[in-house]
């Protein structure tokens, strides 16, 4: 379907509702469409706020501090809760839905949608691992 | 045609900032967004945190995953736009908007990463 349609005298509208501004809050099944679809605002405002740590971390241990500090604003603190709350819903649906986008065949069989998320999760426990050895001990 | 040409590439790299921070984002969320600040584990110190930033394999992969995480971002929130407030007829300014400023922010983090001292 072309973006800009050209209609002529004799080529009548087509009968189509606007649906409502507020469609998503019909159905559950929209509202965690929708609820995904948000998760993007939280991922780009926790990039910011790491990219935030790691210009104070590259100033000094007082710039460093005077972020964490920051952290601990009430504003600041809900805000991650929320992001929290979106990034998590993202992760979940994002490797629940990996089956559906990743279809491995070995040989002539395609590998059970089941192995594909866990190994998925897998991934993520790894990583999530990693992630805490390097900030936490090493 | 070549706009037509561009979307495969934005959905791969849509498909690559999701698992991306799918993976990373949510352990960073829950420590230096929560866990830190309200002082269930105490942060690392200046010294390490530094450290660990400083190592080129460190700054790679967070360059990465910064960027493909601002794209799929923006990439999604063009659809929330485009979709849930139904505001087509802005498609280039929105398109501007997500896409520039993912654009924006990458080479701040490219900045910021690689001048560390």
């Amino acid at each position: 379907m072309s973006e800009r349609t050209a209609y002529t005298e004799y080529h009548p509208r087509w009968l189509r509702r606007r649906p409502s501004t507020y469609w998503w809050l019909e159905r559950r099944a929209y509202l965690s469409f929708i609820t995904r679809e948000l998760s993007s605002i939280f991922i780009a405002w926790f990039v910011v706020y790491l990219l935030l740590l790691i210009r104070a971390v590259s100033r000094g241990d007082a710039s460093y501090q005077q972020f964490l500090a920051w952290s601990r604003h009430p504003v600041v603190m809900v805000l991650n809760v929320v992001t929290l709350f979106f990034v998590a819903f993202h992760a979940f649906t994002w490797f629940n839905l990996a089956p559906k986008a990743m279809v491995v065949h070995v040989g002539r069989k395609r590998l059970p949608a089941s192995l594909i998320s866990l190994s998925n999760y897998g991934a993520w426990v790894v990583v999530t691992a990693f992630v805490l050895w390097l900030l936490l001990g090493g | 045609m070549a706009r037509r040409a561009l979307e495969p590439v934005l959905w791969l790299l849509f498909s690559a900032g999701g698992v991306a921070s799918a993976l990373f984002v949510p352990i960073l969320v829950l420590m230096f967004g929560l866990a830190f600040p309200l002082g269930w584990l105490s942060p690392p110190s200046h010294e390490h945190l530094y450290g660990v930033l400083r190592h080129p394999l460190t700054r790679l992969v967070l360059f990465g995953v910064f960027t493909l995480s601002l794209i799929h971002g923006a990439h999604r929130f063009r659809f929330t736009l485009y979709d849930g407030l139904q505001i087509k007829h802005l498609n280039e300014l929105i398109n501007l908007f997500c896409y520039g400023g993912a654009i924006v922010l990458s080479i701040w983090a490219g900045y910021l990463l690689w001048r560390m001292p």
